[in-house]
């Protein structure tokens, strides 16, 4: 048992903090009110910086590291709110191909992928589906060795300039039921694939993906699988790992932020940080952000293990603590920011648009305490 | 970075199970499951203590040279974290968790000879004479006076919320032999003989209904001079020193997590039609929530225990965090443990204690305790120095002004 940081996460970890602090825009706001389409030369930085095959194969042109470096990485761009589509394209994305592609679809995405010359973008979500991942009705039908696929994605992250899309699609079965779930992964110029991007409140960006008998070929199908529930759950369930490692370092920000301005901001004749009501608060919001740490650490550690299943509780239990401690300290960061932190001035509500935007993202806290207790053998299920 | 522990530690975790297989009773353990207040009384806890000094564990802190075994950082989390999980009662922490470790570091080399070896084995109980009427969370204003008498301190005054001292043969004290020009300043820090005369004890019961804090009076109490630790005066940052191991020694997330355990089982057991209550929604997102929580102070303790183990410091605010949370926890899980009973949670057992009822109870053993538990565990957030007084604390560390 060892959870101190070694020689080599330290120096990513620093290494990611300075060349984010020198390189990066250092103003959220522009980069969130333009929805310009994204600056490719930034996401290469990502590429030769080593970032963005850093969990990915050694055989693709990866690092080969687990999700505590993913969260390392994470935490560092939770601080300087990076916007491009990391979580989706490497994450999500990559994860998913690398664990369930076979080997000729791993090997001709993911080296592109690592190398920062393609983007890809997950079309799972559909309008109806809540947070219940099984729940797919868009159709593929087998159609002369191919297959033929119809319906509607929305909340695709990152889908307008993707140059990929995996996209889930009902190959059998109802529309929630676990088995007859496939992914197709298709380029970005097929026939019958519409995109439709809007901007996101955080500045990521996403898109509807419609899908109008769009034919692919058989090799398209991911692993091949019609049983792909399992590697969606656990591909997500990773994304939650690393969206609550950028929780916390969104949380460290607005903390120190918060804690630097109520330490400066005069009334009454003394430091805003001088009222115990303050401090009580600051405190509150400190003790939120050393548990979010803890949770969000141990789901990495745990997804880096070989158990499924306490994966599975894990990213649950973190998303339930990490989002909720992260609305927390962001809600009263702009409380304690006053007037000023209502204005879209400071990055105060920058950060607060991120958290909004990752805790609607992947299941919100209550899905995922719903889900918790469920896999505990709580709740409704209960014998 | 390595989550999991060691060969070694494996080892000595399958070592402490066996162990605790063997030698902790299922009455011990019926014992301690049917207790409402914070400490088990002295007859269950002095039978664990014998069986842990017989086997060299009863001290898992305590440098070898004073009889402590030797154990790492992580060996002392794992048995924390076991013996809790196996339902084991807690020792009476004031000997062993406080004053014995600021004799080690201010006592004299006589007072070290004397007491700790008692302390070990369990032949002196101890309690804590801090509070006063007039001084809770201020602790620094207490007035309870010892004046210098030849080779006697005389005292004069009163404690309170004394936790067992109607069981205590020693209590150690902070009194004021003067006054500076700070409140901090003429305190010292006395080892008292409970049997002394002048002493008397009133009973305090709580409103779970047990007696287990006192209110102390000394009237001319004579205590001797060589029973004062280290400088006359300088008391007040031994008791510092002492609080430290009262809030950030004991890692609560094995106990937490037992309790926890023990409120599942019985939302299992009690029924709403043919549904388990364990079956409600409500009751269920409520246990899960908990559960999330207790993970969290798991993981942070574990953070802790790593930074210790590897010579780092955890930092300032991490006892007053581990203080903070646990005490919530306790609390939580004892409001939520009323909320299984429903309209069972009306009967009350008067009785004390439970665990000796020579009458069938009212209740099964499982709900039994519930309701007194629930009132006692209101203490949690205020003993120790209180849920505010954590923050102010935590609020220095953060902020520096």
């Amino acid at each position: 048992m060892d959870l101190t940081f070694s020689p080599e996460q330290i120096l990513l970890r620093d290494s990611a903090q300075r060349y984010l602090a020198d390189h990066y825009p250092p103003v959220a706001r522009p980069r969130i009110a333009t929805g310009e389409p994204r600056n490719r030369a930034q996401w290469r930085e990502f590429a030769k910086l080593g970032w963005l095959g850093l969990p990915l194969p050694e055989d693709c042109g990866g690092l080969g590291q687990g999700m505590v470096e993913v969260g390392i990485l994470m935490q560092a761009f939770g601080r300087s709110l990076v916007t491009e589509p990391y979580v989706p394209t490497v994450v999500l994305c990559a994860g998913l191909i690398a664990q369930a592609g076979s080997q000729p679809q791993s090997h001709a995405v993911l080296p592109a992928v690592a190398a920062g010359e393609s983007l890809i973008a997950l079309a799972h979500v559909e309008n109806r589906a809540r947070f219940t991942l099984t729940h797919v009705e868009t159709t593929a039908r087998p159609d002369a060795g191919a297959w033929i696929l119809d319906g509607r994605k929305t909340a695709v992250l990152g889908g307008a300039d993707a140059d990929h899309f995996l996209v889930s699609a009902r190959l059998s079965g109802a529309t929630r039921d676990r088995s007859g779930i496939g992914v197709f992964l298709l380029r970005r110029r097929t026939d019958g694939l519409s995109i439709e991007p809007y901007a996101t409140l955080d500045g990521v960006g996403a898109a509807v993906v419609g899908l109008d008998r769009v034919a692919t070929p058989a090799d398209s199908l991911l692993g091949g699988s019609h049983d792909a529930a399992a590697i969606l759950e656990a591909s997500v369930d990773r994304a939650i790992c690393a969206s609550c490692a950028e929780l916390v370092g969104i949380m460290d920000a607005v903390l120190d932020a918060t804690v630097a301005y109520t330490k400066t901001r005069i009334q009454f004749g003394q430091p805003l940080a001088a009222n115990q009501v303050v401090r009580h608060r600051l405190v509150d919001m400190s003790v939120a952000c050393e548990e979010a740490r803890s949770m969000a650490l141990r789901a990495a550690l745990i997804a880096d293990g070989a158990d499924v299943a306490a994966s599975a509780l894990a990213a649950s239990a973190a998303k339930v603590k990490v989002a909720r401690a992260a609305e927390l300290v962001a809600e009263q960061a702009v409380q304690l920011h006053g007037g000023m932190g209502v204005t879209d001035e400071l990055n105060i509500g920058a950060y607060l648009k991120r958290v909004v935007s990752l805790g609607a993202q992947f299941g919100s806290a209550e899905h995922h305490l719903r889900r918790h207790a469920l896999l505990s053998g709580r709740g409704r299920t209960a014998a | 970075m390595d989550f999991s522990f060691t060969a070694d530690e494996r080892a000595f975790q399958a070592e402490t199970r066996a162990f605790l297989d063997a030698k902790l009773t299922p009455d011990l353990r019926r014992a301690q499951a049917l207790t409402p207040s914070v400490f088990a009384e002295p007859d269950v806890t002095l039978r664990w203590h014998r069986i842990l000094f017989e086997q060299g564990w009863a001290a898992p802190a305590w440098p070898e040279e004073f009889g402590g075994p030797g154990w790492s950082v992580a060996q002392r989390y794992i048995f924390e974290v076991e013996t809790a999980l196996a339902g084991a009662p807690p020792l009476n922490p004031l000997g062993l968790r406080m004053v014995g470790p600021v004799i080690m570091k201010f006592g004299s080399p006589a007072q070290q000879r004397f007491y700790l070896p008692r302390i070990l084995s369990g032949e002196d109980y101890w309690c804590q004479g801090y509070s006063e009427p007039g001084s809770g969370s201020d602790l620094a204003s207490l007035r309870t006076r010892a004046v210098r008498d030849g080779t006697h301190y005389v005292v004069n005054g009163s404690k309170i919320w004394t936790t067992h001292a109607h069981h205590a043969n020693r209590m150690f004290a902070l009194l004021r032999t003067g006054d500076g020009p700070r409140k901090q300043d003429g305190i010292s820090f006395f080892l008292i003989d409970t049997s002394s005369p002048g002493i008397s004890i009133r009973p305090i019961l709580t409103i779970g209904g047990d007696h287990e804090v006192n209110q102390v009076f000394f009237d001319d109490v004579r205590v001797p001079a060589e029973n004062l630790v280290g400088r006359e005066g300088h008391g007040w940052g031994y008791g510092k020193y002492l609080l430290e191991f009262e809030r950030g020694g004991a890692m609560a997330s094995g106990r937490l997590r037992a309790a926890l355990r023990a409120v599942e089982t019985m939302a299992r057991r009690y029924r709403d039609g043919e549904e388990p209550v364990l079956g409600d929604p409500d009751v269920a997102t409520r246990l899960s929530e908990i559960e999330i929580d207790i993970d969290a102070l798991e993981m942070t303790e574990l953070r802790v225990m790593s930074s210790l183990q590897t010579g780092q410091n955890p930092g300032a605010m991490s006892s007053s965090l581990l203080k903070l949370r646990g005490s919530e926890l306790q609390q939580a899980i004892s409001r939520l443990a009323v909320a299984v009973l429903g309209t069972d949670a009306l009967f009350f057992e008067p009785r004390r204690p439970l665990y000796a009822l020579n009458e069938p109870a009212l209740l099964p053993d499982d709900a039994l305790p519930v309701v007194a538990k629930y009132l006692d565990a209101r203490a949690y957030t205020i003993f120790g120095g209180t849920s505010e007084i954590q923050r102010d604390i935590m609020a220095k560390a953060l902020i520096g002004i």
